[in-house]
């Protein structure tokens, strides 16, 4: 299930479009770049596209006012793999993942351009809902958010908006899967009418996890999970993200290489607003085609 | 830097640690002295306010055996309801008065002496001899109420240093009060006139009941208006209205709104809903109204602070899970706003309890005797009766003024205790 990206990883600079489309020649030059020093011309190197993509993204441009935050990003997300989002701070990944679900939309000065499909269709478009959106592009935030309602309630809720459970039997069982699948079930089962605020970082992230996935998307997108958390939480929710993959496509933006190195099959590399690379995670650590990437991954600067 | 810099800096940061410590007890200080300031004001306020007030909460009454004398009621054999209510108890009171003291002679000193019971004394014996008609006839010992001079003189109010012509109370009277207090025909009682009447010219007839049951009243119809109002402007230009000229001019103004002096109001009150849209003048409806436009402002800014307030995460959360935006702020952002908007609700609502200005412009500074029974009854409120009351040259009318504060009060506090109440549970859900 890990996609395209893995079994040509080892000729970098092979990709070619996806039939999907709207791709251009980025992969064919890819890989003269590696000797330069910085981004100019640039081209995203590596392979951005795979054969059996869920999400795509094609050109897509973000400003914030006048401050462009992304830069002509092409990328696809393929499906049941996930995908790390790596890169210094600043550099727009963040940015990238909530244009994916439109999160960005509640900001007011803030402007998408290009094309970003789910499922071949323009999440964009003029008659696409975000509520259906959001429905089936679920999203975990960096901090833990949960509700200031019961635990029962924090998962109840995205299937009670959405009319997915028809009776208290139906909703009960929702919440039970929901929070088996984020391996927090067998902690919380006696006290699912106590907050959801009162559980640990650790609990709380995901509870929010288990409330995302109470409405089955299709993609989730995570923003650095972990960041909040412990080593040992972090370990139960990579342990988490791994089991998930086989029912979701995930995206996931970390400030650890660590963390992506462990949880992803494909990674990309974004720099000021400029996806540099994408390639299997391993090619990507062990081999990068970029400087920058290298830098990065080695520690030089971010 | 070497061990001899290291040891200068040391020095310098101990020299200077004195000076700072010092500044911080100062500041201290100066907290404490504030504080201890304000405490000593309230406390000189409450304790003058609660002296002068508590008096209010008793009444005089005088034992006079009554005899009912038919002929003197004017009434025949078997009478009927209706002439029982028309006998003369009066003539019944002021004999009996003079069987008690029958060395009273002349016109003046007679006229002295029936002033030490009180009008009302006439109305509650007709009242208990249409109960009982069996009582015509016979000689009964009643417990009649003080007139609010004689009263005064029964609770030690008056001094009997003044010489006798500045003094409301004749020396008289003073030796028949002592006479009687002596036999043991006076008494205090709690004083249930003042929370089951309505404002009066006699102090010892007067009654709260009535600006109460106004200033709920106002009250009801401000909060029914400016609350949803209020709640619903803030939620709009807080989480729907674009950022634009138009939404930035509705916010000054808004802010404008709040500092206008509050007789504007009531002129605006007097000349909108009186004058052109013809609603009834002094009411409670009208009152609220004046009111609500009043605290509108209050509550509309404080409710979007505290909408402002709400963590952007729960906002984040809702979308996430693909809640719409009214769903993601009547579901997660209103309740989790409610305590604060809760609190600028009972700021204003107090604001507007403590109103007097606008209210005397409607017309609800009227002499109003009857107890409203819903907002379009002509009424009084609990600020305008004080200002009525503290007017009033009558003894009697300043400690009613202090006990109508003290009722003032408490009526704010349970106020703010309901309003705490509803913020705990919002906090606890």
């Amino acid at each position: 299930m890990t996609g395209t990206g893995e079994s040509t990883s080892r000729s970098p600079g092979r990709a070619s479009a996806t039939p999907a489309g709207g791709g251009d020649a980025t992969g064919d030059r890819g890989l003269n770049i590696r000797d330069h020093s910085e981004v100019s011309g640039y081209e995203t190197v590596g392979k951005p596209f795979v054969d059996n993509a869920k999400m795509a993204a094609r050109n897509v441009n973000v400003y914030y006012g006048d401050k462009q935050a992304i830069m002509d990003v092409s990328l696809d997300i393929g499906a049941n793999e996930v995908i790390a989002m790596i890169g210094p701070s600043g550099c727009g990944k963040s940015t990238f993942l909530r244009t994916l679900n439109r999160m960005n939309d509640i900001i007011p000065i803030c402007r998408v351009d290009g094309d970003i499909t789910l499922d071949g269709e323009d999440i964009y478009r003029s008659g696409q809902d975000t509520v259906l959106l959001r429905a089936r592009v679920g999203m975990v935030f960096q901090k833990p958010n949960p509700f200031p309602k019961s635990i029962y309630e924090n998962v109840a809720y995205g299937p009670r908006i959405h009319g997915l459970a028809h009776n208290k039997a139906e909703m009960d069982e929702i919440v039970e899967n929901s929070l088996r699948r984020a391996s927090l079930f067998d902690e919380v089962k006696d006290q699912l009418d106590k907050p959801g605020t009162g559980l640990s970082g650790g609990q709380q992230q995901r509870l929010c996890i288990a409330r995302a996935i109470a409405v089955s998307p299709e993609v989730i997108l995570m923003d650095e999970p972990c960041s909040a958390l412990d080593p040992i939480a972090t370990a139960r929710i990579e342990e988490l993200i791994d089991e998930l993959r086989e029912n979701y496509t995930i995206a996931i933006v970390t400030h650890s290489m660590q963390q992506a190195a462990r949880v992803s099959q494909r990674t990309a590399y974004f720099h000021l607003g400029k996806l540099i690379e994408v390639g299997a995670t391993k090619t990507v650590f062990t081999t990068p085609l970029h400087e920058l990437t290298e830098n990065y991954i080695t520690g030089r600067f971010g | 830097m070497n061990s001899e810099d290291h040891y200068r800096n040391t020095a310098a940061i101990k020299a200077s640690l004195g000076k700072r410590y010092a500044r911080e007890r100062r500041f201290r200080w100066y907290g404490r002295i504030a504080v201890l300031g304000s405490f000593v004001f309230l406390a000189i306020l409450l304790l003058d306010i609660v002296g002068k007030g508590l008096p209010a909460f008793t009444q005089s009454f005088i034992q006079v055996p009554i005899e009912m004398d038919a002929d003197r009621l004017g009434l025949g054999p078997d009478p009927t309801e209706d002439e029982l209510y028309g006998a003369n108890y009066l003539a019944v009171i002021k004999a009996s008065l003079r069987e008690l003291f029958p060395d009273v002679e002349g016109r003046k000193e007679k006229r002295l002496l029936y002033e030490l019971i009180s009008l009302r004394a006439e109305y509650t014996l007709r009242d208990r001899v249409v109960e009982n008609p069996g009582l015509i006839g016979k000689t009964t010992e009643f417990w009649l109420l003080a007139h609010a001079e004689a009263g005064s003189y029964l609770k030690g109010q008056v001094d009997t240093d003044l010489p006798e012509a500045d003094r409301r109370v004749k020396d008289l009277q003073i030796q028949w009060l002592e006479r009687l207090r002596a036999e043991g025909r006076t008494a205090e009682r709690f004083n249930v006139t003042f929370f089951t009447q309505g404002d009066s010219r006699e102090p010892e007839m007067a009654g709260i009941k009535a600006a109460l049951y106004g200033s709920f009243f106002t009250l009801l119809v401000t909060f029914l208006i400016a609350f949803p109002i209020g709640v619903c402007s803030a939620v709009y230009l807080e989480e729907f209205a674009p950022r634009n000229r138009i939404t930035d001019l509705i916010e000054i103004n808004i802010n404008n709104l709040a500092a206008v002096p509050s007789i504007v109001f009531g002129l605006l009150g007097l000349a909108v809903f009186i004058n052109f849209f013809e609603l009834p003048r002094s009411a409670p409806l009208v009152g609220g109204i004046v009111l609500s436009l009043m605290t509108l402002p209050t509550i509309i800014i404080t409710s979007r602070a505290a909408i402002q307030a709400v963590s952007p995460s729960i906002r984040e959360a809702a979308l996430g899970v693909g809640a719409s935006k009214l769903q993601t702020v009547f579901h997660h952002v209103l309740p989790v706003a409610m305590p604060g908007i809760l609190t600028g609700a009972i700021i204003g609502m107090a604001q507007a309890l403590g109103e007097t200005a606008p209210l005397l412009m409607i017309g609800m500074v009227a002499f109003i005797v009857d107890v409203p029974g819903g907002i379009t009854d002509p009424s009084t409120v609990l600020p305008v009766q004080i200002f009525l009351w503290a007017d009033s040259p009558e003894r009697g009318f300043t400690e009613k003024t202090s006990a109508a504060i003290m009722v003032l009060m408490g009526f704010l506090i349970v106020m703010n205790a309901a309003a705490i109440y509803l913020r705990k549970r919002f906090e606890l859900k």
